[in-house]
């Protein structure tokens, strides 16, 4: 080997090749300038589109059926990765080269703000869409500063899930409308016998999106805000640190169990299925999954879910879902349109339930007595989702969310207390909404 | 240092001379050929390293675009902020920075000082085994072979509340929570991943050591551990620096295994990586521009003062001690010494 490469190679080569990696990570450029257009967009063009959005069969099924009834205007489906931020990223890498690639995107409900401000997202006319017929709150989910950017085609609230047979044990008929109730149920239940190795409550709460929404649902269940309509912060109030010390207090009493602060759904799903918790928060999937039998599932026909408690009547869930949307940088915008209002029409999403327990966004679906008889939990989410309060619309959705969730973690795992927590939240949320 | 010239060994030109490779000086008239022949390989250097090299700095001039308070729109052009996205590290907001930088610092300095000795032990085992050494090698090599998001997962079941971590530590840690104990998950992690590179480099020097000396030193009576200080240590420290040089590098850039065992944005973990990454994902490209050049000149220097403290060892072991020009020292390399 040459003695200069002996040398220099190893420094050479593999810093030069690791600056390569971080710039390519870090090098796309920002500039949304093509995306502005002259003219409003007719949505006339018709032809082949692509739909970016997640891995999920039902949604491979469904655009199958749209490409036999529409040969002329096929729809190859996109598969992203898996995981929302992997999801959200290979949007705006697709929107940072302007390239065409996508034209329909299934984005999250929480980001609506962020891509429609990047103007990475088309507006919709409000007439082509039967918006009236959707939950309201599911249809606000898709605006950007009153204006619409997408059409919400799934929509999902969070529930409390029960173990009827400990309740019955213990003598209790219904289940919890408060949380003060649901401690003294839990106190009452966990002194049976049978009740042995069985913990209180646990919802999401490791350090990710599941704890805003949990901190989220707390705070506006006692009466806060964590950014108000006027965009805002104002989390550093009475009734929310109410609402967060709920968390806190429920954590450092065991309330809720130590391991619950590694929880995301699934960790969550695992401890309720296995028979470990007496009540659990977590969205409407589990309920179909948790009805399977397998042998480490032991609560088949033995829970029942209802609306998420609250500090003085009825809890205020936040809302899950997801929207269709129209890139900027798409072709045959006309065909994408169309295709939007077939995928998110009534009739669609009635057979996404029927097939996938994909919890519509039209209020009517959740009364229809054959789907009630299929998915008893439906009247419950539809209540759930009925008095939810969205997370905070904002362009700057990641930064908002990651401060949550760094305050809120802080607080529950005892590193502050938790009205430090949300007076630094705040200072965190201004100076993150200030730029 | 006291150099013992030793006399050439047969065994060892042919096998492990180190002449074999070197390269002849180019005559005049070459220059051109030369170039000529380099010159693809300069191209694709110059794409791949130099232009997204200077694309990162140009970027990391630039700011987040601000958002037009009227319409709602985020602005089109980017501002220019000069330095100001390095000098933001010296402000409040700096906090998470250094915070990293620590971080990045102490898992340098703390995986590989155990890699280093575990990958050593491994290697001594790998070079004496005689029955089953295949076996051995293959199966200390296991760990390497497995992609670190494959081995970040499998860690991250083993740290679970339940895993098997717990079960034999008799406790309850949760690992995967902000503390100390989930910089010792990403230590032993990492430690049990790349201590068989470490190990691998190792037993490639301990191979060339010619079992003369150790018989020579048993003949003067030393012991095994004086063969081992003054014998094996000695004449592996070239193939150990540069190991510990090649780790040291990937130490410093480690992204994928806290990012998977522990998640992001947890400060007990976050690196200067994860920093830079989840500046750019949050379309703060500058900002993350920035990192990511602060994490290359931190890499550079590093490297650097390790080269030119460490460094001239090699040299003089690799060509016979000689100190004088690399051309010189080839031409004497066949004069082979064994220092000490």
């Amino acid at each position: 080997m040459p003695l200069s490469l002996t040398r220099a190679a190893p420094v050479a080569v593999r810093t030069a090749l690791l600056t390569a990696l971080l710039v390519v990570l870090t090098s796309c450029s920002a500039s949304p300038g093509a995306g502005r257009r002259d003219g409003p967009e007719t949505f006339t063009e018709l032809g082949p589109i692509t739909v970016a959005s997640f891995k999920e069969p039902m949604v491979t099924a469904r655009v199958a059926q749209w490409n036999q009834q529409h040969p002329d205007e096929h729809v190859t489906l996109i598969e992203l990765p898996h995981g929302s931020d992997n999801q959200r990223q290979q949007m705006i890498q697709n929107a940072n080269t302007k390239s065409d690639a996508f034209t329909v995107l299934n984005m999250d409900c929480v980001w609506t703000a962020e891509f429609a401000a990047h103007r990475w997202i088309q507006e919709l006319p409000e007439g082509s869409f039967p918006l009236r017929d959707m939950i309201p709150q599911t249809v606000d989910m898709a605006r950007y500063r009153g204006r619409l950017y997408g059409i919400p085609w799934a929509s999902d609230g969070g529930l409390l899930y029960y173990r009827t047979d400990l309740l019955a044990a213990a003598g209790i008929r219904n289940p919890p409308t408060t949380y003060a109730e649901l401690k003294r149920q839990c106190d009452t239940v966990l002194a049976l016998p049978e009740a042995k190795g069985v913990a209180c409550y646990a919802g999401q709460f490791d350090e990710y999106e599941g704890l805003t929404v949990n901190a989220t649902e707390v705070i506006n269940a006692a009466g806060g805000h964590v950014i108000d309509r006027s965009g805002a912060p104002t989390v550093d109030t009475a009734e929310a640190r109410t609402g967060l010390n709920l968390l806190v207090d429920w954590y450092a009493d065991g309330t809720i169990p130590r391991d619950a602060i590694t929880f995301k759904e699934e960790q969550g799903r695992q401890a309720f299925s296995t028979g470990k918790l007496l009540f659990h928060r977590n969205w409407a999937y589990l309920y179909n999954t948790a009805s399977t039998p397998s042998r480490t599932n032991v609560v088949v026909g033995k829970f029942a879910v209802a609306p998420l408690p609250g500090f003085s009547g009825p809890g205020t869930s936040t809302l899950g879902g997801h929207n269709l949307g129209i890139s900027t940088f798409g072709k045959n915008k006309g065909t994408a349109l169309r295709f939007i209002q077939w995928f998110t029409s009534e009739d669609t999403q009635r057979r996404n339930l029927a097939d996938a327990a994909e919890a519509p966004t039209y209020g009517a679906l959740y009364g229809e007595p054959d789907l009630v008889r299929k998915y008893p939990y439906l009247p419950a989410l539809e209540q759930s989702i009925q008095h939810a309060i969205p997370r905070p619309s904002t362009v700057r959705y990641p930064d908002v969310t990651a401060a949550i969730q760094s305050r809120v973690y802080a607080a529950m795992t005892g590193a502050t207390t938790a009205a430090d927590a949300l007076s630094a939240l705040r200072k965190d949320l201004t100076h993150i909404l200030e730029n | 240092m006291a150099t013992a010239a030793a006399p050439p060994r047969p065994r060892m030109t042919g096998r492990n001379s180190r002449e074999m490779g070197t390269s002849t000086r180019p005559h005049s008239g070459q220059g051109g050929l030369a170039a000529l022949l380099v010159s693809p390989t300069v191209l694709v250097l110059v794409l791949v390293v130099g232009f997204p090299l200077v694309e990162a700095f140009r970027q990391s001039f630039y700011g987040a675009p601000g958002i037009d308070p009227v319409t709602g729109f985020v602005n089109d052009s980017e501002p220019f902020v000069g330095l100001g996205n390095f000098a933001d590290i010296f402000t409040d907001h700096g906090e998470r920075f250094w915070n990293a930088i620590g971080n990045t610092t102490f898992f340098g300095i703390a995986t590989i000082v155990p890699e280093v000795v575990i990958g050593t032990a491994m290697a001594l085992l790998m070079a004496r085994a005689l029955r089953g050494r295949g076996f051995i090698r293959s199966a200390i090599l296991v760990p390497w072979a497995i992609p670190t998001a494959i081995s970040g997962l499998l860690w991250s079941w083993i740290f679970n509340v339940d895993g098997v971590a717990n079960k034999i530590l008799g406790t309850s840690v949760l690992w995967a929570t902000e503390g100390f104990h989930a910089k010792v998950a990403i230590i032993i992690a990492e430690v049990w991943k790349t201590a068989p590179f470490v190990a691998l480099l190792t037993l490639a020097g301990l191979l060339i050591i010619p079992n003369e000396l150790y018989e020579a030193a048993r003949i003067d009576g030393a012991s095994a551990w004086q063969r081992f200080v003054n014998i094996t240590l000695p004449l592996v420290k070239p193939s150990l620096t540069v190991a510990v040089l090649f780790r040291l590098l990937d130490a410093l850039r480690m992204f994928d295994l806290p990012y998977i065992l522990i998640g992001p944005r947890k400060s007990s973990v976050e690196t200067l990586s994860m920093l830079a990454q989840n500046e750019a994902y949050n379309v703060r490209y500058g900002a993350a521009a920035a990192y990511a050049i602060i994490l290359f000149g931190y890499v550079f220097v590093i490297a650097f003062v390790f080269v030119k403290v460490l460094g001239a060892n090699i040299i003089d072991l690799e060509f016979g001690g000689s100190r004088r020009s690399p051309r010189a020292s080839h031409r004497t390399a066949r004069r082979r010494e064994v220092p000490r």
